[in-house]
């Protein structure tokens, strides 16, 4: 291999490597680290962050952003308790999952369908949809009155053939809708249209059904966020959404896929999203205090954004005089 | 009228006219709805709402340059808190206690430097990485909050310094000082804009930046010095508010970003950049403290708030589409 050929694939390869490294590291400092038991809880603490960026992935392909989702997913969890007292689970989490497909499907009307820059409009709805939830709830937080006696918490806490609920959930919308992405004409067109728009618009693809449809992904993605989250705590404070969009787009970014839309997959987005859960864990293993996670994170990011274009470009340092 | 001109009006003028239907509304509706008996449009409430806008305000003037220069600065937020902490922390000092309250302006000092190195190193790495300010600074959002907790755990960082409470609190010429501080913000950076050759720059690189490189102009410089300026305002913009506060949080001046980028938009500024103007700014962030205190007049749950603000973001950009359509249009013609 040339020099040239090793650096493109490290580049390409480069966030595989880095969790590999982390993953090494992290097990050599605390043995305890790659306990399945640790891994298990790792991978159930990170789905709920996982389901939404898995929505928001089809988003950022189609060459928009998604800055909503965090106080969209405070709606829905809002939501879902406060109707899992007055008229039972089994039509709240239904009654839940419309409101917020609805919430969704309005954020595509003006992004897909008015062409409204979709940064600014979600900015907006992060706003609008959080005033929503504190007018819904009235500002208290909300909870299941009888937590005991409940089926509903089988989403957040239930496990099915030994493994968390929520850790299957995770993984198999991640199938589902990888294989939505990656094999059907639909995901195609996704991609399509987050490469370039106009070319897509003139081979007949109807460019602002796709984004719309994008969107109402990623709302679907939320309730079911949403649903985990309250299943697992049966109460909810009106911001427990909040910053989650940031997190959301950081594991995206980790994952490889470019803002600018055209890029991505599921697969990566779900390995950004393990990268930050396992570095979260392990640092707390070894005895690291939560913010410093935060700190771990940028440079991240940076880093891997950095080699990624460094790679494209071909020279490590940017042209700009 | 010349073809255009019409929109090019009502745009410049909107959050000027908006403004004023706000006041009329707020006026009007407090006579029917308010439980307090002072009219809404009370002098001394009003120069409440100036002091009130001004932790949002300054920041907002750094955000438009960067927005101008077709950049954004997500990390205002946690330069904000990083700043507080500083200016806080720093007058406890051993080295300074000797001082006094000589100690004061060495922490005024130290907590600009701080937040004008933070955005520094935002803008240094946007430049020589080539990585989008959006993300770059959606990582230093992340990470300069870290360093926030990393200071002081999770604990507040309290000083109150009765000299500086003084001042904060001080009216000149019936103004608060950190309405003068907004109004000075403004003023310079309006100049800035306006009158020198960083302005024109900025605003032809926001435009076509391969153009301006065509022209000669060094691209990278011009955007690192307008992170550094954003980075200063969120350092004085603490400054300022802490000076009267003495106590903060590590999870103090999240979401500002959001408030101040609403501002921004709102006043007309385009993400895309090239266009936008300081004084329309200054409106925008006038029009939203508006309708915080009016909601509030008017017996409106706080919450209600956010939501307004939200759907008037999106109806700003909607009615801005249109009339872009319609001038274009008139220009065909």
């Amino acid at each position: 291999m040339s020099k040239q050929e090793i650096g493109s694939f490290l580049a390409k390869q480069g966030i595989l490597i880095a969790f590999a490294v982390f993953m090494i590291g992290f097990t050599l400092a605390n043995s305890r680290f790659l306990d399945p038991d640790n891994v298990m809880g790792v991978i159930r603490s990170s789905a709920i962050l996982g389901v939404m960026a898995l929505g928001v992935t089809f988003v950022v392909i189609s060459g928009n952003l998604d800055l909503s989702v965090g106080s969209m997913m405070s709606f829905s969890t809002i939501v879902v308790l406060d109707l899992h007292d007055k008229i039972g689970p089994a039509l709240a989490i239904p009654a839940m999952f419309a409101m917020t497909l609805c919430l969704g499907a309005f954020i595509g009307f003006l992004v897909g369908y008015l062409k409204l820059n979709s940064l600014i409009v979600t900015l907006g709805m992060l706003s609008a949809i959080h005033g929503l939830t504190l007018t819904y709830s009235g500002g208290q937080n909300m909870d299941i009155a009888d937590k005991e006696g409940t089926w509903f918490s089988v989403f957040g806490q239930g496990d099915a053939l030994g493994i968390p609920v929520p850790i299957l959930i995770f993984l198999g919308l991640a199938a589902f809708l990888g294989i939505m992405l990656s094999k059907t004409p639909f995901g195609r067109k996704v991609y399509a249209v987050g490469g370039n728009g106009t070319a897509a618009t003139f081979s007949g693809i109807r460019r602002a059904r796709v984004v719309f449809m994008c969107y109402l992904m990623s709302s679907f993605c939320v309730a079911t966020a949403g649903l985990i989250q309250a299943s697992r705590s049966l109460g909810s404070q009106n911001t427990v959404g909040q910053g989650l969009e940031l997190e959301v787009l950081a594991a995206i970014i980790l994952g490889g896929a470019s803002l600018l839309g055209g890029s991505g997959t599921i697969f990566k987005t779900v390995i950004g999203v393990l990268i930050l859960g396992f570095i979260q864990n392990g640092l707390l293993l070894v005895g690291l205090q939560f913010y410093v996670q935060y700190v771990v994170t940028w440079v991240i990011i940076i880093l891997a954004v950095w080699l990624d274009i460094a790679a494209k470009r071909g020279r490590l340092w940017s042209p700009i005089a | 009228m010349q073809p255009g001109t019409l929109s090019t009006f009502l745009k410049r003028g909107a959050i000027w006219g908006f403004i004023v239907l706000e006041l009329i509304f707020f006026s009007i509706a407090g006579e029917f709805m308010s439980l307090s008996d002072n009219a809404f449009m009370d002098l001394d409430n009003m120069l409440l709402l100036l002091k009130q806008s001004a932790p949002i305000g300054i920041i907002a003037m750094g955000m438009t340059i960067v927005m101008i220069n077709g950049n954004i600065d997500l990390s205002v937020g946690a330069i904000y808190a990083i700043s507080a902490i500083i200016l806080l922390d720093s007058m406890t000092w051993p080295i300074f206690g000797a001082l006094g309250d000589g100690a004061i302006p060495i922490a005024w000092l130290l907590a600009l430097a701080v937040g004008t190195a933070l955005g520094a190193l935002n803008g240094l790495i946007v430049w020589k990485t080539g990585v989008d300010a959006f993300i770059v600074t959606l990582g230093a959002m992340l990470g300069y909050r870290g360093l926030v907790f990393m200071y002081n755990g999770e604990q507040p960082t309290s000083h109150l310094n009765w000299t500086l409470v003084d001042f904060a609190e001080a009216q000149f010429l019936g103004l608060h000082t950190a309405t003068w501080f907004l109004l000075l913000v403004t003023a310079a950076i309006w100049f800035l804009m306006n009158k020198t050759v960083h302005g024109r720059n900025a605003y032809a690189i926001g435009d076509n930046r391969e153009a301006a490189v065509n022209a000669g102009i060094r691209v990278g410089p011009h955007m690192m010095i307008n992170f550094m300026i954003i980075g200063f305002l969120a350092a004085l913009s603490a400054v300022v508010f802490y000076s009267e506060s003495g106590s903060v949080n590590p999870n103090d001046g999240e979401l500002y970003e959001l408030w101040v980028i609403t501002a921004v938009v709102l006043g007309g500024t385009k993400l895309t950049g090239g266009a936008g103007s300081i004084i329309s700014t200054f409106g925008g962030v006038l029009a939203i403290q508006l309708l915080r205190k009016g909601l509030s007049h008017i017996g409106a749950d706080t919450e209600t708030v956010n939501l307004v603000i939200g759907l008037i973001l999106i109806a700003v950009l909607f009615l801005d589409r249109q009339l872009n359509i319609k001038g274009k249009e008139e220009l065909k013609v």
